[in-house]
């Protein structure tokens, strides 16, 4: 084993853009994978990821992304970002990345904990049928915080 | 380094995965699992052999995969192997540790 200090990893995903999703569930799942638990909460436009409806419709930003290496111009127009969109999905499936629906399950089953923010879905007027069957439920931030009950956690926003 | 395990000399690295799979046998995989507290029974073999075989293919092992596998679940290989399943049941199996994130 590892001699890492690290215990638990919270995460708190608060963007809806495909990139920033991934970054949470590449994290957490690799805590997992280590040995490490590992939770996310997800807030505000973070949301996405968790609506059965949108979480396979993350997109990428191209505008105002100076590492797209893209002019800002060209980035609004319409169909670009769908097209880089697909282009990185395209090349995450060669790395056999799962789609977002599916590392949602994959994270669930591997122990990873999933919450929504109670102000964030009050404020979206969400109901539970729109979240995905694997959420652990929906918290405030103070719960989430007790959720930091060892030495060695960690909190990450994103 | 070498190291003696079940009666035999084996190469291992720092970490404690075998260099030479060649050397590999079931007490030696079995072993390795005492060591990490785990004690093999059934299922955790039938795991081994599915772990072997996509070794022999020279398929990468991914958590995907073991979702995919139709051998186990991947709730139950977390259970099977606590702490690190994919790292944990590579050793054992005496292949090296997978360098895949996902």
């Amino acid at each position: 084993m590892s001699g890492t200090k690290v215990k638990k990893m919270l995460f708190i995903l608060s963007k809806g853009t495909i990139e920033n999703a991934y970054a949470a569930f590449v994290m957490a799942n690799g805590a997992r994978m280590e040995g490490i638990e590992s939770e996310i909460f997800f807030t505000f436009f973070g949301l996405e990821a968790i609506q059965k409806k949108k979480l396979e419709h993350l997109r990428v930003a191209t505008v105002g992304n100076p590492a797209m290496h893209m002019p800002t111009m060209l980035g609004g127009l319409p169909g670009v970002e769908a097209l880089a969109t697909k282009m990185m999905k395209k090349e995450m499936e060669k790395l056999d990345m799962p789609p977002v629906g599916e590392f949602l399950e994959i994270l669930s089953d591997s122990g990873c904990k999933l919450w929504g923010c109670k102000l964030a879905v009050d404020m979206f007027h969400l109901e539970e049928e729109d979240l995905i069957d694997e959420l652990d439920g929906v918290i405030t931030i103070g719960d989430f915080y007790s959720r930091a009950d060892q030495e060695g956690t960690h909190l990450l926003f994103i | 380094m070498r190291k003696l395990i079940a009666h035999t000399e084996i190469e291992v690295n720092e970490e404690g995965y075998l260099t030479n799979f060649s050397q590999w046998t079931k007490e030696i995989g079995e072993c390795i699992a005492d060591e990490n507290g785990i004690c093999m029974n059934d299922r955790h073999w039938e795991v081994i052999n599915y772990i072997h075989e996509k070794y022999n293919n020279e398929e990468p092992l991914s958590i995907r995969g073991i979702k995919k596998s139709g051998v186990i679940n991947i709730k139950e290989f977390y259970s099977l192997f606590p702490g690190g399943p994919l790292k944990k049941a590579t050793m054992i199996a005496g292949i090296p540790k997978p360098k895949s994130c996902i």
